[in-house]
């Protein structure tokens, strides 16, 4: 969708200064417009990706003062004051990935990439307490977004394997991203690239605690 | 060339080739791109003056169009304009149309509506937030016609017609029999016989289908889409548009997921295409999830099966008798194509010999059907599975015991299944063997029982196996009818390898751009091996349909099988041309020269070489270093021909070989279901698929995942529902349950290797097994959990009611 204005029917517009990866924005938007139409269309962050505009799949997390949230599910006016955060805040740039991107290539925790930024964004979100995840915690913390392609499982690795690297980044040297050191993430985890039979640790029923 | 006898096989078996790229787990050079949110969807293009259109979808699921009052939405600035089914009955033929000519469909309806969500009228405007105001501002009057939503309901005589002109609800109707199946289930120990309805679901891609078109210069219509198969459809789509096909320039733009979704979708770019060609301006029509729900493309399959199966004293399964009614919704777009991907595998990996099938197409007030990952052969191998499951314990059999027993044995191949078809190769006790080494099934049997006594729970075990054709020929379209309109024999893939003259590789595809699947990785890894540059190094970009060669696409698991042919054929003749640059040049035969890790050495002196950016230079630089009459540059294309089809009898009493490169695959789960609620849930799950000569494992790993989630939502989740009125119950997604990361277990995958003697490096298709087995597992272990309350599914999504009823219902009969 574009927020291209229309004088008779958007008539109400309102000019919103926010933060939105780590810059101070200012625009004048109609009311009606959505955060995620705002992100995508007048700030050109087409990450934010439109799965279903009504708050189920996910595909447009960002990172609202830091927790996530749909972004269909706003609109762009209540983000005034507000920080706001998307994929391209770890990297940008295909060839400096941050470490939980780089956890998700080496894993394959995506294919047609879709559901990937908010994937990415609510990694960050629940790894920032540092600590180590069941694969079942993983699967409940990322439930509230689908992903179609992977049934998960690579997802999952990505998320604790970027926890692993971001935790040896924080005990390691200075680094590029968020202080993990770089050192720290090439080569990684090489040896489970290689061994598609491991089993994955079923720790109970997928989503609900063992019976009895 | 095309084999239509059968091809010289390759031997690929003992030792396989050490493959130095081929075979191991590398990442895919899609992804550093889609990891920073630059996957270049259609919906993220920006064009200078672009227009958005958004569409009035019926809120009826029969009705004729009595009148439709566009003024209101016309007078609201910013709208552009409002377009009707008028415009496209003045202005445009029918869609491209692969059934009976007496059931035609354009893209917004004409006269009337067939399903809830049909297109009634498009709002082009300045953005889409106008034009969906436009669309609140229209006024349709509609007088309304009984719907029919019951498949056979739709087949007796006294009902509604959808197609006056086709004169009848029954879309298509075909009985094929190969040898006597009567005789086969008269003589049979044991007859069992099932009826089963496997519900309507779709591949529900993340990201929706999508068009943009620009009227371009020199009267060329551009159009930027996500869908449909490029080169082999676009001069239908220019036919549609009434333009000549040189006019209409597609290209293919990558997709956020299909699965069959936007497997020869057109009706989104043809919409698009038409509103650019009426408005002169650029506009973009993509769907919102409300659109792809309830109208997208299409649907998958929504089958009624009456379906025997006989079997011997000693479980030899001896025929199998099918009666099938799809419930194809309103228009027959795709044929019946999806019953010859059943016909593909019909006997699944068994060696019995008598089979009927017979089809009833009925046409319904619903949306229209489609692809889905399996492409109809999913549903039948679910039948055949139910109906073997059910043998086996009619036998005293265990599940694994009656499969092997009925397996065609490795030395078998290549085995000709009735109705014509060729399996290639495989070995399914060693498939059977693997997944068995992978889980303790005694050990589950011991658990179910004691956790029934101590905790009270219900544990069931499923075992099923099925076969995954790869590789489709075209002639799967329309063997179905004696006098074909389009008797197609093609269904090729090409590539286009081009060494710029600093030696970089560039390699261009002639298909739909990245899907999800891996094309970039998979050709890159084949170049690579050819050439010994690394996969990452290459540069990859899909051709639009000014330029395509003969391309197919992705669809029927065949692109990884069809790009490696195109691949290595473009590969062999520029090696052959630099080899021929550095004899000249080295002053040597071309015979004593080989190509090792990037540069054209000699046999035994490798100090005497040259590297292929030397080589490069030559080619575009120094003409007078080539030998003499060779051309300048550097670049080879090749067309990689269907490896392996034959055309049908003129009959029918043999199908001819249409989909032989056959994978297989064995799935077993272990799941708990709670009879009281019927929540349903894994406690493991092992998938071991053979797809021939594996690429990337962790990457065909993630398919079989991926494929096996997807399954999971087809058996236990999802419903595309209509009321008996004909309306669409399934509009949300909170309503079509699309399985989170709470409802997949983590899958246990294991891979046997079986080559294909018929295609480049043996490899086989991979991309759908998950879906293919994952119901039948799913299905014979709930059954399992509740035997003794007589479960027994018959019909997709299992739903927690039905599951809670059963038990009830036991629990009442035995009072």
């Amino acid at each position: 969708m574009t927020t291209a204005e229309n004088p008779a029917t958007a008539t109400d517009t309102r000019t919103i200064t926010l933060l939105v990866n780590g810059r101070e924005v200012t625009r004048a938007v109609s009311t009606r417009t959505t955060l995620s139409d705002f992100l995508r269309e007048d700030l050109d962050l087409v990450s934010v990706h439109l799965g279903c505009e009504h708050g189920v799949c996910g595909c447009c997390t960002v990172l609202f003062d830091g927790e996530s949230v749909r972004a269909c599910l706003m609109l762009a006016v209540q983000a005034r004051g507000h920080e706001v955060e998307t994929v391209e805040s770890l990297s940008a740039d295909q060839n400096d990935l941050h470490p939980i991107q780089q956890s998700f290539a080496e894993e394959q925790g995506l294919q047609c990439g879709f559901c990937t930024p908010a994937m990415v964004l609510r990694a960050k979100e629940i790894l920032a307490d540092g600590r180590e995840r069941s694969d079942a915690e993983v699967r409940s913390d990322i439930s509230g977004i689908l992903c179609r392609c992977t049934g998960y499982q690579n997802i999952v690795n990505a998320v604790q394997n970027a926890g692993r690297k971001l935790s040896r980044g924080a005990n390691g040297g200075a680094g590029t991203h968020d202080g993990v050191g770089t050192s720290a993430v090439d080569g990684a985890e090489t040896e489970q690239a290689t061994d598609i039979d491991r089993a994955p640790g079923f720790d109970g029923p997928a989503g609900t605690e063992q019976r009895g | 060339m095309t084999a239509t006898q059968e091809p010289t096989a390759v031997t690929h078996g003992g030792t396989k080739p050490a493959y130095k790229y081929i075979g191991s787990d590398r990442k895919r050079v899609e992804d550093p791109r889609l990891l920073v949110g630059r996957g270049g969807y259609v919906a993220d293009m920006k064009m200078q003056g672009l227009l958005h259109a958004a569409i009035l979808r019926s809120p009826l699921p029969h009705a004729r169009i009595a009148s439709i009052d566009t003024s209101g939405a016309e007078a609201i600035p910013g709208v552009i304009a409002v377009l009707t089914g008028e415009d496209c009955k003045a202005h445009m033929n029918p869609c491209m149309n692969f059934g009976p000519s007496t059931i035609s469909q354009y893209p917004i309806a004409v006269d009337k509506v067939r399903y809830v969500g049909e297109c009634v009228a498009v709002v082009v405007a300045e953005s889409r937030y106008v034009a969906e105001d436009g669309i609140e501002a229209l006024e349709v009057e509609f007088d309304e016609l009984p719907a029919v939503t019951n498949p056979h309901a739709a087949l007796e005589p006294d009902a509604a017609l959808l197609h006056d002109e086709h004169g009848s609800n029954l879309g298509y109707e075909r009985t094929f029999e190969f040898g006597d199946i009567t005789k086969a289930l008269d003589d049979a120990h044991l007859v069992v016989s099932d009826t089963l309805h496997w519900g309507r679901s779709a591949g529900m891609p993340m990201e929706t289908s999508g068009a943009i078109a620009r009227p371009g210069t020199n009267g060329v219509l551009e159009v930027y889409c996500n869908s449909l198969n490029f080169s082999y459809l676009q001069f239908l789509v220019a036919g549609a548009l009434r333009i000549p096909s040189n006019k209409l320039k597609m290209q293919p733009v990558a997709a956020g997921g299909s699965f069959g979704s936007k497997f020869t979708a057109h009706k989104v770019p043809t919409l698009a295409a038409f509103l650019a060609l009426r408005t002169g301006r650029p506009v973009s029509y993509v769907e919102d999830r409300l659109d792809h729900l309830m109208n997208s493309d299409h649907h998958a399959s929504d089958r009624y099966y009456e379906a025997r199966m006989g079997f011997t004293e000693d479980g030899m399964i001896t025929g199998l008798d099918v009666d099938v009614v799809d419930d194809y919704g309103a228009y027959l777009q795709f044929g019946v194509g999806t019953h010859g991907n059943a016909l593909s595998q019909a006997t699944g990996p068994y060696r019995f010999r008598d089979l009927r099938y017979k089809l009833r197409a009925a046409l319904t007030n619903k949306c229209q059907q489609g692809a889905y990952r399996g492409f109809g052969s999913e549903v039948h191998n679910w039948v055949l599975e139910r109906l073997v499951e059910q043998g086996a314990k009619k036998l005293g059999l265990a599940p694994e015991e009656i499969r092997r027993r009925n397996f065609i044995q490795p030395e078998e191949f290549p085995y000709k299944i009735p109705g014509g078809n060729v399996y290639d190769s495989g070995n399914y006790p060693e498939v059977l063997d693997r997944a068995l080494s992978m889980i303790d099934v005694e050990h589950w049997r011991r658990e179910k029982k004691r956790l029934r006594e101590e905790e009270g729970r219900y544990i069931g075990l499923g075992i099923a196996t099925t076969q995954e054709r790869s590789v489709f020929s075209s002639t799967e379209f329309w063997f179905w009818f004696d006098e074909p309109a389009f008797p197609i024999t093609s269904s090729p893939e090409s590539a286009t390898i081009t060494i710029d003259p600093a030696g970089q590789f560039q390699l261009l595809l002639h298909c739909q751009a990245m899907w999800g699947n891996s094309p970039e990785t998979v050709s890159t890894t084949v170049l690579a091996e050819e050439f010994g540059v690394e996969p990452e190094s290459v540069n990859v970009s899909y051709a639009d349909t000014s330029r395509a060669l003969p391309g197919t696409g992705p669809g029927g698991s065949r692109y990884t099988v069809m790009v490696a042919g195109a691949v290595r054929g473009a590969s062999r003749k520029l090696k052959k041309k630099l080899i021929d640059i550095a004899a000249h040049s080295l002053e040597v035969s071309a015979d004593d020269l080989e190509l090792v890790d990037g540069r054209v050495q000699v046999v035994g002196a490798p100090e005497r070489s040259l590297g292929i950016p030397d080589l490069a230079a030559s080619a575009y630089f120094f003409a007078l270093n080539l030998p003499p009459g060779m051309e300048s540059g550097l670049e080879e294309a090749y067309t990689y021909d269907h490896p392996y089809t034959t055309l049908p009898s003129a009959d029918r009493s043999d199908l001819g070989v249409f989909y032989p490169i056959m994978g297989h695959a064995c799935h077993i789960a272990v799941m708990e279901v709670d009879p009281d609620t019927g929540r349903c849930s894994f406690l493991d799950y092992v998938a071991v698929h053979d797809a021939g000569t594996v690429v990337n494992p962790k990457s065909l790993g993630g398919h079989v995942t991926g494929g096996s989630a997807q399954g999971l939502g087809t058996s236990l989740y999802e419903e595309l529902a209509y009321d008996t009125e004909g309306q669409f119950n399934s509009a949300t997604f909170l309503d079509y349950l699309v399985p989170s990361a709470n409802e997949v277990p983590p899958f246990r995958i294991g891979h046997v290797e079986t080559p294909s003697p018929y295609t480049e490096y043996g490899i086989k298709g991979g991309g759908e097994g998950g879906r293919m087995v994952t119901p039948s597992v799913v299905s014979a272990a709930v059954d399992d959990a509740l035997a003794e309350y007589g479960m027994h599914v018959q019909e997709l999504p299992v739903r927690p009611a039905t599951i809670v009823e059963t038990v009830q219902d036991a629990i009442d009969a035995r009072q």
